[in-house]
This record gives C-alpha cells, structure tokens and sequence, in this order.
C-alpha cells in the first residue's frame, strides 16, 4: 500500500507493517480469517459500485444535483425557506458539534448540553408552557408523539382524536402510523374559510375524545382567531389541547399556554435550516404534569463533584434504552444538530429580529395578496383573515396550468385546488416578488 | 501505571479542556445569561409604559388580541455569539477529537468533503416542487435507494425514516400491514433477543404488538430451544442483529429464518451493526425479510449530538408494495435519449407517510457521497479493519472479554470493578469510553467498538487507558474524572428536582 488509498477503505489508517503486526497479535494470518461466517452466506460477489476519488465524487454529486431548475420558491405550507445567517452554518460545522455522539457522558459533552438546554429555553419561552424536550425528528413525527402521550395521561378513556380536514396529508398519515398500534381512531374536523370551524367541532366533541389538534398559523397561512374556544372545548372533555405552530410564528402569536394549550408541537426547523428537501426539526413544548410521560430528551441543571452547575441528559427513565418496551417513545438518534442551529439562528436574531421577522411575514404577505389581487384573473386572497407568510388565491386558470407556465418563467408555487395557488413570502426578496408579480400577469388571464 | 498511561495523563486533552474552561468565581461561563435577555413588548401601542428594563416596543401589524404580550430572549451580537458557541464546541468530545470506541454506536470519522457535497444550493429545495425540477434530487435519492439495496441485499429500498427506530418502526408497520393483507392480522407478538437494542423492544410496543423476549444461550447465540418455544402462529416478526450486540455472528442464521418462517413470521435484520459485514455477509442472503440501515453509523455521516441520521429500510420483494409513500423510480420512457427521469410515486399498499415529508435529506446525501466514495474495495476494507480493530484492542486490554469470536466490536467485563466508574476513570486519560453495564449479559460489561478508523497508535493508547484503570481502587474511580470540562455529575439530583430550561433557573436560583 502506497498511503494514496487507491483500493480499500481512505479512512482508515493502517500501513501494511501495523497490519501485519496487529494480524500477529491477534494470532491469524489474513483478516478474512477473523469473519466467523458460515460459507453458505457469505457473499462473494460484487455490489459493483465504483471506487472514486474525493474529487470524482464530488463531481459526480454536483453533477447530479445541477440538474435541478434554479426556481424562486414562494412555497411554504409548514416548511420555509427564511434566510440562514452565515454564522449558522460556521459555528454549527465545528466538528465537536457535528462529530460528537449523544451526550452519554455528560463531563465531556457540557457544551452541547448547554446548546440543548438553550434551545429547550427558547421553546419554553416562546410557548409559555413549562418543559420542552430537545428535539422530534419534524412536526408529522411529533404531532404521532403527542397522540400517543393522549393515550397515555388518559388512558382512562375515550379514543377519539381530532384533526382539521386541512391537516397536510403527510402529517395525518404520519399520525395514522403512530397510532395505528394504539385504540386511537384520528377523526378530521370541519374548517371554514381557511380557519377552524368552531360550531362543527363543538358538535363533534364529546367524552370520548382524548385530543383535539389545531394549527396557528393554519397551513393555509391564515391566523386562527377562536383558540380560546377551541381549548375551551378540549379542556370540558378533559382533552388534551394540542396546537401546532412554529418558532417564528410564535414570536408574535399569543402565547399557546395562554389559550389553553396542553402540548405545543410543530417545525422548529423553519430557523437555522434552509429548505433542505423537507428534513425537519420537531419541537415538543407541554405542561409539567406530564413530565414522565413526555417523549424524547430531556436536558436538566445538576451540580458536579466540586458543586457547580451542570448539564446532563435527565428523566431516562422514560427512554427506550432504560425502560425497554415501557418507554413513552422508540426515539433514540434525533435532531440534536438541527437543535443546535436553530438556537443559534434565533440567538442570532434576538428578540427584536425574531418579532420583526414574524411581523415582515404578516405586512409582506398582505402586500402581496392586495398586489397580485389587481392582476385580472386572480383574486388574493381568498381567505378574509389575517395572514403570516402565505395565502391562498383563486385563479381563473386551471391552478395547475398557471403554476406549470409559472414554473416555465423561473418560480414554484403550490396547487391546492382545482382554482387555487397558494403563495409565500418567506425567504423571498422584494426584487423577486417583483418579477413574480409580472410574470403572474403574463399568465393569468 | 504504564509509561503510555502516564504520558496519556499529562497528554494534550488536559490543556485541551483547561483552555475550554472559562471559571470565574468557581463558575463555568454562564447559559446565555439574565444580563444578555432582553424584552421585547409586543403589539401595545409602542408606549413602554409599564418601565420594564430594557424594553423594547414592537408595533404589531396584528390586533392586540391575537398577538403576545411580549418576548424575552438573548440580545447578543454576533461576536459575542461567535465566542459563546466557539467556547461551547470546546466543551465538546467529538470523533475529531479522540478516539470513541462507543460499542453499538459505530462512531466513524467523518469525511469532511460530505459537508460541502451536502452544503450545494442546488440540494437546498423545498419538498414541494415539482418532480421535473429537482431530477438531480430524486436522482441521487433513486441512486442511494441502488446502493443500499445492493449492499443489504434487499430489492426495494425507502429513505423516508429519519433515524434508525424510525427505521424500525416501518418495519413494524410493514410487517403488520403485509400480515392484514394476508388475512393474518391476528399475529399479536413480536420477538426480541434480551441483548438488543432498546429500541427494538420499544418500537415493537409503539407498533401494538406484544414483545416476547428471547434469552441468549451460553455461547451468547439466540438459544434455538427457546426461540422455538417462543415461535407460534402468534409471531408477527423475530428482531435480530447479526453480528449481534455482542459482536458474534449468528451462525445458526438460516435455521433460525427457516424457523420464523415456517411459522408465517418475517425476520427483520437491525442494522446497527452492519459495519461489521460490509462486503462479506448481506442480510437479504441470509433470509431477512426487512432491515433498517443506520446510514449515520455505517455510512460515516456524522451524528452530531444525537441526530439527526436516517434510517432508511429494505425490503424483499413481497414486502415492497406495503413501504411508506412516496419512492423514487425511474420513470417510463419512450427510450428517447439516454438521460433517465425519475418520479416519485405511491407504493400499491402503502402503509403511507412515517415522517412528514421525505426524511433526513442531508444526511442522505452525506451517505450518498460517501458510498460513491469507498466503492466495493472501500466498504469491504471498512469491515476488514474494523473487525481487525476490534480484535487487536481486545488483544491488548487486561479485562476479560468473555465472548468470542466477535466481529466488529466486543464486550469486555470491569470485572469486580463498577464498569461506570471506570468509564468515568477513562476520561482522565484523554480517550472517550465504551458503553457500560450493556449488554446485560455481561456482568459490568464495557462493550467496545473502535471501527476502523483508528490507528495502530492510537489503538494501543485506548488499551494503555483501560489498563491503567484495571488495577486502580474504588475511590480513585468513584472520584473520576478530575481532568474534564465538569467533575462527576450528579445525575440523582437532575432527575430528582428536574430543572430544564432558564425560567426554571430563576426559581432556583436566584442567578
């Protein structure tokens, strides 16, 4: 072996003496001796991919990826594209962050423990609600969490699980899967124009309801004006409340503890990743009292051997590796990186830059729902409510029709129905709402 | 004490974290602190009436009564956030900064081109486009899918599960809706080897099913007698890692799948350690059904504290139609050019979504990139030394490893000595330390993995650390570790007066 790697692993270390002197130690003349096989299924072929150098590879993956169209997106739907501060992507690429494991070992790991607790702060902080874990794999994953945390703190009774008919469909499938080895049944509930109806979901609450979800801001952007309501009609049953939201949302929104909530799920990832194909972060915010049944990691405050503070990974009692096939959840690997960076990009914008972003998403989408409204065979929007970041238009057009010739001028936009597109701020410069609003002239009418 | 020990004592970890250390009046430079937090009020009428200290007024677009009232969150400029995150990282043990022999864990360094391969603009795409404008997407996403199929020696490939108990949990799933849709929806019971993963027990329960435990026998092997015992038309699934936590192979494999499946039962392979197989076993030969891929251990894509990975799943044949929606395939073509589409599409009996949209794309490029890296000689190289790896330091460490011949990692046993207690000793000796007191089947176990990426040197230091603790006292090791970021922490308290976030902190104390 020359040291260049052309065959085996580039990655590990071994010269041809320190083999052999390892093989010697061990007592076997080949490392093929030391496979405790049985012949029958050993594999002797090939998986016939190709060995490439660093650089071949990463021609090969800009290659691949170059193939897709350079579009301005104005999609949102629960997965935004804010700008990520350079800072972000610096500080959280140091490899103590990115390369460490979870933090088994709590006097070695204080850095990111420190990291968790701050992003387990900032989520308590935007919810008003008393604990959150530190991190879910996204919003569908964590939204799974909390029906299964329902079934847990009433077990009692009642099986019954309500949903908005709006949900997004890889939300109430994900759910449907968590529950699927429960008696949990997911019922979906009416909306009217883009928000809750609260008079049909009264009809459909009863004792046999543990959990009733609603989202603020609603997937169509809109803001949900009745949670006081609607957490009225979860806490006469003795359900519990679950709202989903997001970070940025929550900067402005009123506090889900003070309608009622019981449990705040959602997508943190909407600070400190960009769009990244729809990988997520989910947040996980309850009350107290569900302290030992809550899923996921916990960092708490201890005290080391010389009596100061401290973090360490706490309550593990409740987590798969201790409690087995009693744990409140099968999550073990989760989104601690993603954590990490969303921490950092809020840290980053402070309070203020927090707010401003949040109420940009409010003046910004309005400027352009009353925009795109005087371009003849759009009507936007369609929904008369207040709105954060996006909102649904009619089209005269064919929806479908009107985003593929959109697509064919640089810009995505969502269908959501036979004559509706919806459309979002987030992440989109002025410069490009211009160009957008031109080309929706081009091809509306 | 041996000479390598002593120089491991006074080596380069200790100054390492003295220069992370940041005391002041016996403290650690503080949480983003009361001082940095700052209030913003929100949608009043911007007077600041109420005086509050720093406050600060935001008109809201939004009436008062949708809105907060006010928000309060670090203020920091960016150099002072560059220096709080920078000391942070420094408190940190990571692959890059010492060997981490964490059995089970797989810790592998992490090629550093991956990060900029993954960091392309042209990979950062919403979930919603349309299938015509991000092919390079689905292609490396249809491309991964190939790899892995090939590698496990599956024949359909999904990537939607973001971690490798997501992994698990579609395989649970598909399990259930393969056996619904073959009338036999009454198979209530899944079993669990007592040395498996935590999460295999756990996702088994989160799927519905009973969990029936399977004790080893003495060799360390799944007992036959007692896996017939548990076998019945009840068994919806046997889960199995192969080399199992122990590091041994299974080597009664093909009797024990024809077992589970002259019952009507599918045997699902955990893939946590694959590493070990690389090039010289496939799960799909030796007659698993489905099996998860830890993408972030085997496949070298960092784990970075806890997440995220990907754990994408392979299936037989006769399980494809059930996996989760949407894949990735070719799409037909009228043989125009010699460029392939691709499109996503809905499996027949999909059991639907299990992650909200399509996974942990990032990571699944880093795996891309860094199978389309080692190759066939690469990947076969990695479970050769790696298992070398292992064998070697087992070789050269005082404690007794009860079980062998082990692959990839092994368990060694502390012996009368408290195997936390001497993992805590590790650390004063500059090495991050295996997993304790697991498996159970080992009295005080230290089970080891040092992968492959390690070095002939620093193989020898991990071996100079553990033999040093060998022979060291209770006390000594009770008051282990002196030399790091924190002393021993007291992890009692932090259960017993749980305080997880800075509100908490101001309660208690008083900051």
């Amino acid at each position: 072996m020359d040291g260049s790697h052309a065959t085996g692993s580039p990655y590990a270390p071994h010269t041809d003496a320190e083999q052999s002197a390892m093989l010697e130690a061990v007592g076997v003349d080949s490392e093929a001796e030391l496979f405790d096989i049985p012949e029958t299924v050993r594999f002797d072929g090939e998986f016939d991919i190709a060995s490439r150098s660093e650089q071949e590879t990463r021609r090969l993956v800009r290659s691949t990826l170059a193939q897709n169209d350079d579009l301005t997106e104005l999609l949102g739907r629960g997965h935004y594209g804010y700008y990520v501060p350079s800072l972000v992507d610096h500080l959280a690429d140091r490899s103590e962050f990115l390369t460490s494991y979870t933090q088994y070992q709590p006097e070695v790991s204080q850095g990111f423990l420190q990291a968790l607790f701050e992003f387990q702060s900032l989520l308590v902080e935007l919810t008003g609600l008393e604990i959150a874990n530190c991190s879910m794999y996204d919003a569908a994953t964590a939204l799974g969490e909390a029906a299964t945390l329902a079934e847990r703190v009433r077990s009692t009774s009642g099986h019954r699980v309500l949903v908005p008919d709006q949900l997004l469909e890889g939300r109430r499938s994900t759910l449907e899967n968590y529950v699927a080895g429960t008696d949990l049944a997911v019922e979906a509930y009416a909306t009217a124009d883009g928000t809750v109806d609260v008079g049909a979901l009264e009809e459909q609450v009863d004792d046999e309801v543990v959990m009733v979800y609603a989202e603020n801001p609603t997937i169509r952007g809109t803001i949900e004006e009745r949670l006081e309501s609607i957490g009225s009609l979860a806490g006469e049953v003795d359900a519990l409340f679950v709202l989903g939201s997001d970070p940025v949302a929550l900067s402005v929104l009123k506090r889900p503890a003070d309608v009622g909530a019981d449990v705040v799920i959602g997508d943190a990832s909407v600070l400190g990743l960009p769009t990244s194909y729809g990988m997520g972060l989910g947040l996980f915010a309850c009350r107290e009292e569900y302290l030992r049944q809550v899923p996921g990691r916990l960092v708490g405050v201890s005290e080391d051997a010389t009596d100061r503070r401290a973090f360490t990974l706490t309550l593990q009692t409740r987590e798969q590796h201790i409690r087995r096939e009693r744990a409140t959840s099968n999550i073990c690997t989760n989104q601690a990186w993603v954590a990490l960076r969303t921490a950092m990009h809020a840290a980053s914008l402070g309070p203020n830059g927090m707010v401003d972003l949040a109420n940009r998403g409010v003046t910004r989408a309005t400027d352009l729902a009353n925009r795109i409204d005087e371009i003849p065979g759009v009507d936007a929007p369609i929904h008369d409510r207040h709105h954060i970041r996006e909102f649904v238009a009619r089209t005269d057009q064919p929806a479908n029709v009107l985003a593929a010739d959109l697509e064919d001028r640089g810009f995505a936009v969502h269908v959501v129905g036979d004559h509706e597109i919806q459309l979002c701020v987030a992440g989109v410069s002025d410069d490009q709402l211009d160009s957008f609003a031109a080309a929706l002239e081009e091809v509306a009418r | 004490m041996s000479d390598r020990a002593e120089e491991s004592l006074e080596g380069a970890e200790q100054v390492r974290y003295d220069q992370a250390r940041y005391v002041e009046d016996g403290q650690y430079e503080p949480l983003l602190s009361e001082k940095d937090l700052t209030r913003v009020d929100i949608g009043d009428t911007g007077s600041d009436a109420d005086g509050s200290d720093d406050g600060a007024s935001a008109d809201s677009p939004l009436p008062d009564d949708l809105t907060r009232d006010s928000l309060e969150l670090p203020e920091l400029s960016e150099p002072e956030l560059a220096r709080h995150y920078t000391r942070l990282s420094q408190m940190i043990y990571g692959i890059d900064s010492g060997p981490y022999p964490l059995g089970s864990c797989t810790m592998k360094y992490n090629p550093k081109f991956t990060e900029d391969v993954a960091a392309l603009p042209s990979g950062a795409v919403h979930p919603d486009r349309s299938e015509r404008s991000i092919q390079g997407t689905l292609e490396v996403l249809y491309r991964l899918q190939d790899y892995l199929g090939r590698i496990g020696g599956m024949d359909a490939v999904t990537l939607q599960p973001p971690a490798g108990a997501a992994g698990e949990f579609v395989g649970i799933r598909v399990a259930a809706a393969y056996h619904e849709h073959n009338g036999e929806g009454h198979r209530d019971e899944v079993i669990v080897p007592e040395s498996a993963h935590g999460t295999n027990f756990a996702t088994a329960a989160l799927g519905g099913y009973d969990v029936v435990s399977l004790p080893s026998d003495d060799d360390g092997r799944v007992d036959l007698d007692a896996l017939e015992a548990a076998l019945s038309e009840n068994t919806a699934a046997l889960m199995l890692t192969n080399p199992n936590t122990l590091g041994l192979f299974e080597r009664d494999i093909e009797e024990i799948a024809e077992m589970v499946h002259d019952v009507g039962g599918l045997l699902y392979y955990d893939g946590a350690n694959l590493n070990a197989l690389l090039g010289r076993a496939r799960p799909g030969d030796m007659g698993f059904d489905v099996m998860h891929y830890n993408v972030h251990k085997t496949f070298a894509t960092p784990h970075g504290g806890g997440g995220p990975g990907a754990g994408p799943v392979g299936v037989v044949d006769e399980l494809a139609p059930f996996l989760p929606a949407p894949r990735v395939r070719e799409a037909d073509e009228d043989g125009e050019g010699d460029e392939s589409t691709y499109e996503l599409f809905d499996p027949e009996q999909t059991i639907g979504h299990v992650h909200g949209y399509q996974g942990n794309w990032l990571v699944l490029v880093k795996a891309f990139a860094y199978i389309a890296r080692l190759g066939d000689e690469g990947l076969t190289d990695a479970s050769a030394k790696a298992v070398l790896n292992a064998n070697y330091l087992a070789s050269q460490i005082e404690y007794d490893v009860p079980y062998e011949p082990f692959h990839h990692e092994f368990v060694a046993s502390a012996g009368d000595q408290d195997a936390a207690d001497v993992a805590k000793r590790m650390l004063d000796y500059g090495v991050h330390p295996p997993t304790t007191k697991w498996p159970e089947i080992v009295p005080e176990a230290l089970m080891t993995e040092p992968t492959e990426i390690e070095s002939k040197d620093t193989l020898d230091r991990l071996a100079a650390a553990f033999n040093a603790v060998v022979d060291e006292d209770d006390a000594t090791l009770e008051a282990a570790p002196d030399r790091t970021t924190a002393r021993r922490i007291d992890q009692t308290a932090a259960a017993r007066s749980p305080r997880l976030s800075w509100h908490a902190l101001d309660d208690a104390d008083e900051r």
